[in-house]
């Protein structure tokens, strides 16, 4: 087990294992992703009251579960770079960081775009689950920002990676204060928050989309962590010359 | 980092090293008063633009005059976050504090401390003049001063920790916002809680206590991540 921890820790390996899994993240994911697509447009019925358009829920609830998980993976990798100082960690923690970026900004679009129909309004200060996601948006982009003011990568690992399991810790306590702050002010009448009770026919399809995601974004970090590794290792002997610069 | 020994050249008692930093940092500071005015005169500043932009009206400028107060301390706090740790660690005084083997958790503790009673606790003295500007009630100043005071602490805290991080930055001013910012949010929500549910007359220890418990998590857990952050910076 440790022998295969150092092992991976080694960046020609890790490089080969990426690609090597890659293309096995992809093709699933893929696969899950037509099905999942499938299944949410064709199978599942049409809410009784949002009709058709309830169906965008299968691309933004797993964006939303997703650009939380992605922050602790970041969060656990930059800590066990920091703790342990291997560098490999870091560079998925590098990684990691636009595809949250990304993964966030979806669940954002996707739920005004969910919104305008159904609530009437793009954006909804009252719910504080929007808010919530907004400020980990902010979370990531302050920590691509700090990583980017530095020119030396291994001291912009080691900063960032203090700033990831800061902003780790205090998730949780943004989490119940947005959350709090909602119940503080008054409720909304018109506009009905939270999550609605989902038939079981209605929910595999949930799953499905969720696992694709999962392996959706495990492949595109393949692809940007060995990416990152060819960038931290250019100069290494292990390389192909095809890919020295 | 290899052949530094773990104690202390001149050893010294924790009492008497915290009184010692604590009163070159005042004195220091002191000695600049034209910055340690600065934070200040922004905060009244700021909270004056509000009225000017939206209404002299004075029912509405009690409606949000505790978010008011409470976003421009929260502003004010970030602004002489960049002379915070920057100063020492230009002139070398950082690094010794770093190899002196004194633990530097605690000494950045207290230089934060010190740059809270020079910045924050000026905000909490000038609050209740420009609370009143808002038309809130007498009987909700010692919510907005206690509120403030409990609140700048954590946010000279959470401060302190980006200016730690980005201390080595030529530039990074914004940055320090940018990063800071979407921390500090709870004690923004929390404390214009307090002073709102104090304005209308309501019981405000919920809001208090849970402000109270982000100031001693701040305490505990910050000067660690203030080290660990300093140490990086420092190292070269």
């Amino acid at each position: 087990m440790w022998l295969w921890f150092h092992k991976l820790s080694s960046p020609p390996y890790a490089y080969a294992v990426a690609g090597k899994l890659r293309p096995w993240f992809l093709w699933s994911s893929i696969a899950l992703l037509l099905l999942g697509a499938y299944a949410a447009l064709f199978v599942v019925p049409a809410d009784y009251q949002q009709k058709d358009s309830a169906r965008i829920m299968y691309v933004h609830v797993p964006a939303g579960a997703w650009s939380q998980g992605i922050y602790m993976a970041m969060a656990i990798a930059a800590a066990v770079g920091l703790i342990w100082r291997m560098k490999l960690a870091h560079a998925l923690a590098a990684s990691l960081a636009p595809i949250g970026i990304w993964i966030t900004a979806l669940a954002l679009i996707t739920g005004a775009v969910w919104g305008r129909p159904m609530w009437g309004t793009w954006w909804a200060w009252g719910d504080p689950r929007i808010i919530f996601t907004t400020l980990t948006l902010f979370l990531y982009l302050g920590y691509m920002a700090l990583r980017a003011s530095f020119d030396d990568v291994q001291r912009a690992d080691r900063v960032s990676a203090v700033l990831a399991i800061v902003g780790s810790v205090n998730v949780p306590i943004v989490k119940y204060s947005v959350e709090w702050w909602n119940s503080l002010h008054q409720g909304s009448s018109v506009l009905k928050f939270g999550k609605p009770t989902i038939d079981a026919s209605m929910l595999w399809p949930m799953y499905v989309m969720l696992l694709a995601f999962l392996l959706f974004i495990a492949a595109v970090a393949c692809d940007r962590l060995r990416a990152e590794i060819l960038r931290r290792e250019r100069n290494a002997s292990w390389l192909p010359s095809a890919h020295a610069v | 980092m290899t052949a530094i020994t773990k104690t202390p050249a001149v050893s010294v008692g924790l009492s008497a090293l915290t009184v010692t930093v604590l009163r070159r940092e005042l004195r220091l500071a002191l000695r600049r008063w034209d910055q340690l005015l600065q934070p200040l005169l922004f905060f009244v500043i700021v909270t004056m633009l509000f009225p000017l932009a939206t209404s002299a009206d004075q029912s509405e400028l009690r409606r949000m005059g505790a978010g008011v107060v409470w976003v421009a301390a929260v502003l004010a706090s970030l602004l002489s976050l960049e002379s915070l740790f920057r100063p020492d660690v230009e002139d070398g005084t950082m690094e010794q504090w770093v190899l002196s083997g004194q633990p530097l958790p605690w000494l950045l503790l207290v230089k934060t401390v010190g740059h809270w009673m020079l910045s924050g606790l000026p905000l909490v003295a000038i609050s209740p003049l420009l609370a009143t500007g808002f038309a809130i009630p007498d009987g909700a100043l010692p919510v907005v001063m206690a509120s403030l005071a409990i609140g700048t602490g954590v946010l000279a805290v959470l401060g302190a920790i980006g200016a730690a991080l980005t201390v080595s930055i030529r530039r990074g001013n914004v940055l320090v916002a940018l990063l800071v910012l979407p921390l500090q949010v709870p004690v923004l929500i929390f404390g214009a809680h307090a002073v709102d549910l104090a304005i209308r007359g309501e019981a405000v220890v919920g809001p208090m206590y849970l402000l109270g418990a982000m100031l001693l998590a701040a305490l505990c857990l910050g000067p660690f991540a203030m080290a660990a952050a300093m140490r990086i910076s420092v190292e070269s």
